[in-house]
């Protein structure tokens, strides 16, 4: 099953090189999409499917980002079918082949369960996301994607070196060194504590660096801000998450080993520092695509913060992944249809969006006000969760500060928010060609339906998937 | 064996403080491209049993590190047609001390580090380090886009180094994986290094600050 979700995405891509019709071509990515979310489903209601080999294996986080990138795999390449026919000019052979590349590689990184492999699909990430944030072959983009490309990469090759380190830990205690993740969990209580330390730190930093964690936040600014917008979605959206789920395992084999009071310190810094480096960027923020990227900052943070709160905040931290990717989704791709609209991403010139584009503009409105923590909206519950969990553990220095911090970056987004919104078109865009139409308004509206919908009930199969990883994470092998 | 071990990471030092002290990026590039090519002898040298997948991984390595990388760099740097020195945030001769003291801290460090077995006794892990930290010294201190490359070439090296020490961890699979993902990242880095000199007329990092608060 692994490989069908794996090697599927690829073929499409060697597909999409083959295909000479311009026009015909981002039609493979919905195709593909829609193909690829059978197989996901499919794959999540029969647990013999979920163990390939030793290496591939489905675990109950793994489930969770799996659907997650899947969904919003889906969404984004529908818009992008409609965002590639209005540049038709532009050949998007590269970017249709990258971004089923992408999905592939995103794929194998929820299944891997060797280290070392998930290394290689978390780099081939880069690799693949890395054209995609060039399309626009502007001098900025260029700028952006020299940024990732270069921060990522050493960033990963850090987390290469923890990843050795982790290995050293187990051989240094004499036993056979190994990298399998159910091996290492196995044998966490007999790893090497120093060795698992360092290992874990390196990782931090490394992952980190991929996940957009303060300080090693400073290429997500800027390629979130410069990439065409369906793929800054799925970057925030999907790829974060990725870096996320890596972290995650990395926290569950030191928890394994009794270790966990360590890597949980670190993480409640890097996330409470995230947030507030997102928050100071935040306010007076004149650029709204660059307060969408720190607001991924902001939430990897919070992502952070819940894990390393730990126990009762698990479940909303969880929750919060997928929360936090549709409605970033939703913002990302209204974000866009504003930006095309206005041909500018400063709020000195995007005044009256609401009168000029009145579909993309109330969406974008509705998508500040749910990200930043308003009910009835689905971040409000996972947020809600996580601070009721902070209060359940007795952190209540950490909860007011985290408390806080939500205000900070309420006010900031709201402020540039409400210069985006109000007001009076400038003259000059008054007439612009652009409309919302089919492509670029029903994935938008389908996201939202996401957003209010988790904000009201969690479905009962996503809520026991949630369990499951809340039980799994707690539990020792 | 250990000390043709010993020998060929003490080389391998000696190239680090190489890289850091020339000013020609072809002769730079050249050095780390030797550098890669001696790595890949390491796993023929640390391990008493000989495997194949041992074998390949170490050919595979040679070939990538020693040959074409080097080769994608050098045609990068031919299109670019610039002036080929490295320009650097610090003088030569200042990056070179830096180079020494990073190698002696690792040194230092490395003797103090709770290590396995006898086999360990050589000189991979401060080897290790030293090219990491040098690696980050020619990242910082380099403003050439072409040049912070090679700081990520020699940052790989020592983390490459590292691995040397887990070989039974890392399956041929993960080992070839690892190989072509620093394979198709340089290429990608060096077209996106071919736009940069096209858009800016220049390779020189210190422009793309554009995008700033």
């Amino acid at each position: 099953m692994a490989f069908a979700l794996i090697i599927l995405p690829l073929l499409a891509a060697a597909l999409a090189v083959v295909v000479p019709c311009n026009r015909r071509r981002p039609w493979l990515l919905p195709s593909t999409g829609l193909a690829h979310l059978a197989l996901t489903v499919w794959a999540l209601t029969r647990p013999d499917l979920m163990v390939t080999t030793s290496w591939l294996v489905l675990d109950p986080p793994g489930r969770i980002i799996l659907l997650l990138v899947s969904v919003l795999f889906l969404i984004c390449s529908f818009y992008s079918v409609g965002y590639l026919q209005q540049r038709q000019q532009r050949s998007n052979r590269v970017f249709c082949a990258c971004l089923l590349a992408f999905l592939g590689m995103m794929s194998l990184v929820t299944w891997s369960h060797h280290l070392g492999l998930m290394w290689v699909a978390i780099e081939a990430t880069t690799l693949a996301s890395a054209p995609l944030i060039y399309f626009n072959h502007t001098q900025h983009s260029i700028e952006a994607t020299w940024k990732y490309l270069l921060v990522c990469s050493v960033g990963i090759a850090l987390a290469l070196l923890g990843t050795f380190f982790l290995a050293y830990a187990s051989l240094h205690q004499g036993l056979q060194s190994t990298l399998l993740f159910e091996d290492l969990l196995h044998d966490a209580p007999r790893l090497s504590k120093s060795w698992l330390h360092a290992a874990f730190v390196l990782l931090l930093v490394g992952y980190g660096t991929k996940m957009g964690l303060a300080p090693m936040h400073t290429w997500l600014p800027d390629a979130h801000s410069e990439a065409p917008s369906p793929v800054s979605a799925l970057l925030s959206g999907a790829l974060l998450p990725c870096a996320f789920l890596a972290i995650l395992r990395i926290y569950h084999i030191c928890h394994a080993a009794g270790e966990d009071a360590y890597p949980s310190r670190l993480l409640w810094l890097v996330g409470l520092f995230s947030m507030a480096v997102a928050g100071v960027f935040m306010v007076g923020q004149r650029d709204f695509k660059r307060m969408l990227a720190y607001s991924s900052v902001e939430h990897m943070g919070i992502l952070a913060l819940g894990l390393g709160i730990g126990g009762p905040a698990l479940f909303g931290t969880m929750l919060h992944v997928v929360n936090h990717g549709v409605t970033k989704c939703l913002l990302f791709l209204s974000a866009g249809n504003i930006y095309h609209t206005y041909g500018s991403k400063s709020t000195d010139q995007v005044r009256g969006v609401i009168r000029l584009l009145p579909l993309s503009g109330s969406l974008f409105l509705v998508g500040v006000l749910a990200i930043t923590g308003s009910p009835p909206f689905a971040p409000f519950i996972s947020i809600f969760a996580i601070l009721n969990g902070a209060f359940d553990a007795g952190r209540f220095v950490t909860a007011g500060l985290f408390l806080f911090l939500l205000l900070v970056v309420f006010i900031g987004m709201g402020a540039t928010l409400l210069q985006v919104v109000q007001g009076r078109p400038p003259a000059e865009v008054r007439h612009t060609p652009y409309r919302d139409d089919v492509l670029s308004a029903v994935p938008i509206v389908v996201c939202l339906a996401f957003v209010l919908l988790l904000g009201l009930v969690i479905p009962a199969p996503l809520n026991a998937m949630i369990h499951d990883v809340v039980h799994y994470l707690e539990t020792q092998p | 064996m250990t000390n043709l071990l010993n020998a060929i990471l003490v080389i391998v030092l000696v190239l680090n403080l190489f890289a850091l002290g020339t000013s020609r990026i072809l002769a730079v590039i050249r050095t780390v491209a030797f550098q890669g090519a001696l790595l890949g002898l390491i796993p023929l040298l640390a391990h008493e049993h000989l495997t194949i997948p041992a074998v390949l991984a170490a050919m595979a390595a040679m070939a990538i590190k020693g040959i074409a990388i080097p080769a994608i760099m050098i045609r990068a740097l031919r299109e670019a047609q610039i002036k080929r020195e490295v320009e650097p945030l610090i003088g030569l001769l200042p990056s070179i001390i830096l180079g020494a003291l990073a190698t002696a801290f690792a040194l230092l460090v490395s003797d103090q580090l709770p290590l396995a077995g006898p086999r360990d006794g050589s000189l991979l892990v401060p080897t290790s380090l030293a090219t990491v930290l040098v690696g980050f010294i020619l990242l910082i201190t380099r403003f050439k886009a072409l040049s912070q490359v090679v700081g990520y070439l020699v940052l790989d090296n020592g983390i490459f180094i590292f691995g040397m020490l887990l070989i039974e961890a890392m399956p041929l699979v993960v080992e070839m994986g690892v190989l072509l993902d620093l394979f198709v990242g340089i290429f990608v880095i060096c077209i996106i290094v071919n736009h940069i000199n096209r858009a800016f007329s220049s390779m020189d990092t210190r422009r793309l600050v554009s995008l700033k608060e």
